[in-house]
């Protein structure tokens, strides 16, 4: 092990840092107004990801084509799990709708996996060959997955900052009566905020079957990394999501370095657990 | 028509024991959720520590494995409530103090890391080949374990019972109510959490020793974590969150609509069969969301004392502060 190796699993850490980024920031955006855990989140990127691979293998179409019909197969979804169940339960207890997430969460692959199947899916048929800079590879999608990322991260970011609809999410994020006594339609804001996390969890789900593949468990098993991104950049908080995702997909490849590969969901969590010990309000979050 | 008969009457026992050993970790879930309002969805995680204790302490002694101790069935049953509480007391010191949500999310991890350790450190439990040969007590009669069962199950039930009617039940359901009241009337909320989130855990390794000894088998994937853990959910939300009766009812409800759904996909053409789980879990996922919308209190919704409590009860109250 030396430093060429270490940086060749650094690079493969920003790569799965920018999946659990884009997962992250959905997670936190849904914690931010409506106060609860989504745990379909995982399941929704199965979904987008799927949803992709139908368009790429009947319509033959290049991935970058099929990522936006899975954006919007994902946000449709989220959406309609709202109306048809949350939007119900959302006056009860936040632990009603976490319950309700879990088994959407099971809905959801169920479906994937009677659509599909259960056997594993690709989105590129044999091997396409890694670009060598100096001792390091990197291979063509996982540039694709950082582009993509940096894109859809730009648009969230002005999405957030230069729209009404987005200034009002970070109000009622912020403070919920104060944001309803100025007028905003939080109904409105709440689906909004639905397609949002949604779209961008399929993006996470394109992106993480491009650097692996498709199986109807993808999602579930990313799930718990993403938490641990978006409690690391502290709940509720898009733009910690991303510092927090990052530092999580690089600890988890690193950590290859002195533990078994298998052991790699086991990094996230326990840096998880040290950041809940030591500052449970996440890196950037200072209240609650 | 004999032959069917006792197909049928063996397939009831095998059908009833199951229900009795969910109707333990449903009960369980009960001390966790119903009375304190902890959120554990790492069921599977204590389960199956339970069934490797019961494992290791009751085979006998096997190279490709840790121990195999060769105690009898009552030592399985004490280590592997002993190893799951001790468990469960960690993960509580790390994660009761914080949001439920955390807490949450801490318990998938834990099962998540069982299990992967199970799999992976092959001198515990053999890897994912798993230990068998775990005998049943007394006999290998599936009646008389069908018994044993049964017997565990109501003496977890009236120890259960006894402890939700009990000073100590009553301070839990105060606190899951109203935590800043209950703090105010100068309650340990935090020891109360860790006692009842202990206890519920030690009772899950109890389910999954004797799920072992039933079986015979044990390995990392032979608890399908996921769905063993959301169908005890389904099972304490359908029975009634917050009433023992309920827990064990709803596991038997449940259960047999679970195996019911089996007999109905049997029936699929050929080459659905193989979805046939997908399709079940499917109907056991909108199940709950409709459980969740029409009926959130469940069959047997929890007996909520009277509002205005008489003199006498009051007084009651005093003594135990």
């Amino acid at each position: 092990m030396d430093v060429t190796d270490l940086l060749q699993l650094a690079i493969y850490g920003v790569v799965l840092g920018s999946i659990l980024t884009l997962g992250a920031i959905g997670v936190s955006l849904l914690f931010g107004i409506l106060r609860f855990s989504n745990f379909a989140h995982g399941d929704i990127m199965t979904l987008g990801a799927y949803a992709a691979f139908a368009v790429v293998s009947t319509l033959h179409a290049p991935v970058w084509l099929a990522l936006p019909v899975g954006m919007i197969a994902g946000a449709l979804v989220s959406v309609a799990a709202d109306q048809l169940v949350y939007r119900r339960l959302r006056r009860t207890q936040p632990v009603i709708l976490l319950i309700s997430s879990f088994g959407m969460a099971l809905i959801i692959r169920s479906l994937v996996q009677l659509v599909w199947g259960p056997q594993d899916r690709s989105f590129v048929k044999g091997i396409d060959m890694p670009m060598h800079f100096g001792d390091l590879m990197v291979s063509p999608q996982q540039l694709w997955i950082l582009g993509g990322t940096i894109v859809i991260v730009i648009a969230v970011h002005l999405f957030l900052t230069r729209t009404r609809m987005g200034k009002a999410m970070r109000a009622m994020s912020d403070n919920m009566d104060l944001a309803r006594v100025t007028g905003i339609d939080a109904e409105k804001v709440i689906v909004w905020t639905w397609a949002l996390g949604g779209a961008l969890a399929a993006a996470a789900g394109v992106f993480l079957a491009l650097d692996t593949r498709l199986t109807p468990m993808m999602g579930w098993s990313a799930l718990l990394p993403i938490f641990a991104a978006a409690i690391l950049g502290g709940f509720g908080k898009p733009y910690g999501a991303i510092v927090g995702g990052m530092i999580i997909g690089v600890a988890s490849e690193m950590s290859t370095a002195v533990l078994p590969p298998a052991y790699k969901p086991a990094t996230a969590f326990a840096v998880m657990v040290i950041m809940l010990v030591v500052k449970p309000n996440g890196l950037l979050g200072a209240r609650r | 028509m004999s032959i069917d008969l006792s197909g049928l009457a063996s397939y009831g026992v095998f059908l009833l024991t199951l229900a009795a050993i969910y109707g333990v970790v449903s009960l369980a879930l009960n001390v966790q959720w119903g009375m304190t309002g902890l959120f554990n969805i790492g069921i599977a995680g204590f389960y199956a520590i339970g069934a490797y204790c019961a494992a290791i302490v009751t085979t006998p002694p096997s190279p490709s494995h840790l121990g195999g101790l060769g105690l009898p069935f009552g030592a399985g049953l004490m280590v592997a409530m002993a190893v799951s509480g001790l468990v469960a007391f960690f993960v509580g010191l790390l994660t009761l103090k914080l949001r439920e949500d955390y807490l949450a999310i801490a318990t998938i991890g834990i099962s998540e890391i069982i299990r992967l350790v199970l799999k992976n450190e092959d001198w515990i439990g053999n890897g994912v080949r798993g230990i068998a040969g775990i005998a049943r007590p007394l006999s290998a009669n599936p009646l008389v374990y069908l018994a044993v069962v049964l017997l565990v199950l109501a003496a977890t039930y009236f120890a259960v019972e006894r402890a939700r009617k009990s000073p100590w039940g009553r301070v839990l359901r105060a606190l899951r109510e109203n935590e800043l009241g209950a703090q105010a009337a100068g309650k340990n909320i935090y020891r109360f959490r860790m006692e009842a989130f202990v206890l519920g855990s030690m009772i899950m390794g109890l389910g999954g020793a004797l799920y072992a000894h039933f079986i015979g088998f044990v390995s990392p994937e032979a608890f399908e974590p996921v769905f063993a853990t959301f169908l005890v959910w389904v099972m304490l939300i359908a029975g009634g969150s917050g009433n023992n009766k309920g827990a064990v009812l709803g596991a038997f409800v449940i259960w047999v609509v679970w195996s019911g759904t089996e007999l109905l996909t049997n029936q699929l053409p050929a080459d659905y069969v193989t979805q046939g789980s997908a399709l079940r879990v499917l109907l056991i996922g909108v199940l709950l969301q409709v459980i969740l919308l029409r009926r959130p209190e469940g069959l047997l919704p929890e007996e909520r004392p009277h509002v205005g409590a008489s003199p006498a009860s009051s007084a009651e109250a005093e003594d135990e502060a």
